[in-house]
């Protein structure tokens, strides 16, 4: 352990970049204020598409794509935007980018776009995105609204991709479509039942505050 | 110092000196005739089962208390019932892996997440039941027949399936009663379902054995009677009216009475003293909704068999029951008790 602790002056290029604050606007959003495992936010397609790891994938990518986009335009107009009416010309915003995202989704596989279904539409009401506009981008300056709306929806692929794996993992014995056990592989059907995202959830978030507790005590 | 000489504590300060182990103790002697009528009709396949679900349960209180820096529960025998009963609901050639996960999640899910014994909102056995029900379709619903003259010859080949894999069943599955009668229209008759000659889940077969433990419990006062009264004669009473109605769609009453997993759940599994009500009129109350969910699910559902979802939502409401049927405080007046 001696060799981990070091000069205290010395500061090496990564502590700094650690330590700057538009770092810690991209990095809480994985990790400290994880949208699903921390903030609990945006459930719906959380327990919703994540029955496998691909449909995961994409979902968690067309709501950072939306969160992103969302969060630069709130951020460059918030100070146009009357306060009376803020919500509903975020709403707005969001609409616009839910729907290129929607024909976007269409154009580039219909299969994803069938088994996302109606949770693409969905999106514009997912809490996180609307949240982030509110919390974050209507009060800061463009730079760090990018990097929290990055960090976020990273977070955001991050917790969907650990259920959605899971959940194809044991519910169907595969990993994107590929078979990963041997054919006499008994598949858990409830994991890919509604009920499965309910279980899985909870053991990621059980996971996560056991991890958290640990550090908390540590300190 | 004053904790010394004087205790201070709420009522009840008078009790009968019966504690919570010796009732547990005394469910498990009464659960332990059906055990061995379990062995006895379905062979090794059923000790193997139920012996793989008790240790289960019991590995996974001991290993849950330890993990959260607790005394060990494992003492107070509930650990134990859940299994066995867990064990009773299962399918004889049911693979064991599969049933040690079950007593896992009953334990796990069903009881500790709520903070362990007196705290579980359903009864933990049918908890682990309806998770591999929903995992594990299949498994659950391949019957093997009762009596097998080499049942005490080896075990079925489903029992020993590898972790994670599917089982291989030898023998061509058996139906229930109930599957029978609702997929192929075939009636059992009354003595071999009284004396468990059918093929069924492992302890719910033999009526007999069953309600003769029920009442060894009901007459030492630890069972409460209500319940598997106010079950048994609310299916009774409602499937006796639609026999009457039409006898051609609907079996006999005694029929209902008899077949699935009715004795086992009314008698051992929907008095639950946690996750039944407390009240006496709440007990009749949940008594009666139990057995109108059976019959419903019975006659109208998908399913041949509906004793468990009925308990699992009967528990799900007892605490409501409970609720209104709260006695009116000696001494108010029914305005003052709703204001």
């Amino acid at each position: 352990m001696s060799q981990l602790v070091k000069d205290p002056k010395e500061k090496s290029f990564f502590t700094t970049l650690a330590e700057s604050p538009s770092t810690n606007e991209f990095i809480k959003g994985i990790w400290k204020d994880n949208p699903v495992f921390v903030q609990v936010l945006g459930m719906c397609p959380v327990l919703a598409v994540t029955n496998t790891a691909e449909n995961a994938l994409a979902m968690g990518f067309a709501t950072t794509f939306v969160l992103v986009m969302s969060n630069i335009l709130v951020s460059l107009l918030r100070n146009v935007i009357p306060k009376e009416v803020r919500i509903a010309s975020y709403i707005l915003i969001i609409a616009t980018f839910v729907t290129i995202t929607d024909y976007a989704i269409q154009a580039i596989s219909v299969d994803l776009h069938k088994s996302l279904g109606a949770f693409i539409s969905l999106i514009v009401v997912n809490c996180l995105i609307l949240s982030r506009a509110e919390a974050f981008a209507s009060k800061n300056t463009f730079i760090p609204s990018v990097l929290d709306a990055l960090g976020m929806g990273l977070g955001f692929v991050l917790a969907l991709f650990s259920l959605g794996a899971l959940r194809e993992l044991l519910g169907n014995g595969s990993l994107f479509g590929m078979s990963i056990f041997s054919d006499n592989f008994q598949e858990w059907i409830v994991m890919i039942l509604p009920a499965g995202g309910f279980f899985t959830l909870a053991l990621w978030l059980l996971l996560f505050n056991i991890l958290k507790e640990r550090r908390s005590h540590g300190k | 110092m004053l904790n010394k000489t004087l205790h201070i504590s709420t009522s009840p300060h008078l009790t009968k000196g019966i504690t919570t182990v010796d009732i547990m103790k005394n469910v498990v002697y009464a659960l332990l005739p059906v055990a061995g009528y379990a062995v006895y009709a379905f062979g090794w396949d059923a000790l193997f089962l139920l012996a793989t679900t008790t240790l289960s349960a019991v590995i996974t209180e001991h290993y849950l208390c330890m993990w959260s820096g607790k005394p060990t529960t494992v003492g107070d025998w509930s650990a134990v019932i859940t299994g066995l009963l867990l064990g009773m609901t299962l399918p004889p050639a049911f693979p064991l892996w599969m049933a040690f996960l079950g007593g896992v999640i009953a334990i796990g899910l069903g009881k500790y997440v709520f903070g362990g014994l007196g705290n579980n909102s359903f009864n933990p056995a049918l908890v682990g039941r309806a998770v591999l029900q929903a995992a594990f379709p299949v498994a659950i619903t391949t019957w093997s027949a009762a009596f097998v003259s080499d049942r005490f010859f080896g075990v079925s080949s489903s029992l020993l399936a590898q972790p994670f894999m599917k089982p291989t069943y030898d023998a061509v599955s058996g139906a229930t009663p109930l599957s029978a009668f609702k997929f192929d229209g075939v009636l059992t008759g009354s003595y071999e379902l009284a004396f468990g000659m059918v093929g069924g889940s492992t302890g719910e077969t033999s009526a007999i054995v069953i309600l003769a433990g029920g009442l060894y419990l009901a007459s030492r006062n630890m069972l409460n009677w209500r319940i598997p009264v106010s079950i048994l004669s609310t299916v009774y009473l409602f499937s006796a009216i639609f026999h009457l109605i039409n006898p051609e769609t609907y079996p006999t009453a005694s029929f209902m009475m008899f077949s699935g997993g009715l004795m086992l759940g009314a008698v051992f599994m929907a008095t639950d003293m946690v996750a039944s009500p407390l009240t006496p009129t709440g007990v009749v109350i949940y008594g009666v909704l139990i057995g109108l969910l059976i019959v419903i699910i019975r006659i109208w559902g998908g399913l041949p068999e509906g004793v468990m979802y009925a308990i699992l939502l009967a528990n799900a409401v007892s605490p409501h029951i409970d609720k209104i049927t709260q006695n009116r405080v000696y001494g108010t007046t029914k305005q003052r008790q709703t204001a």
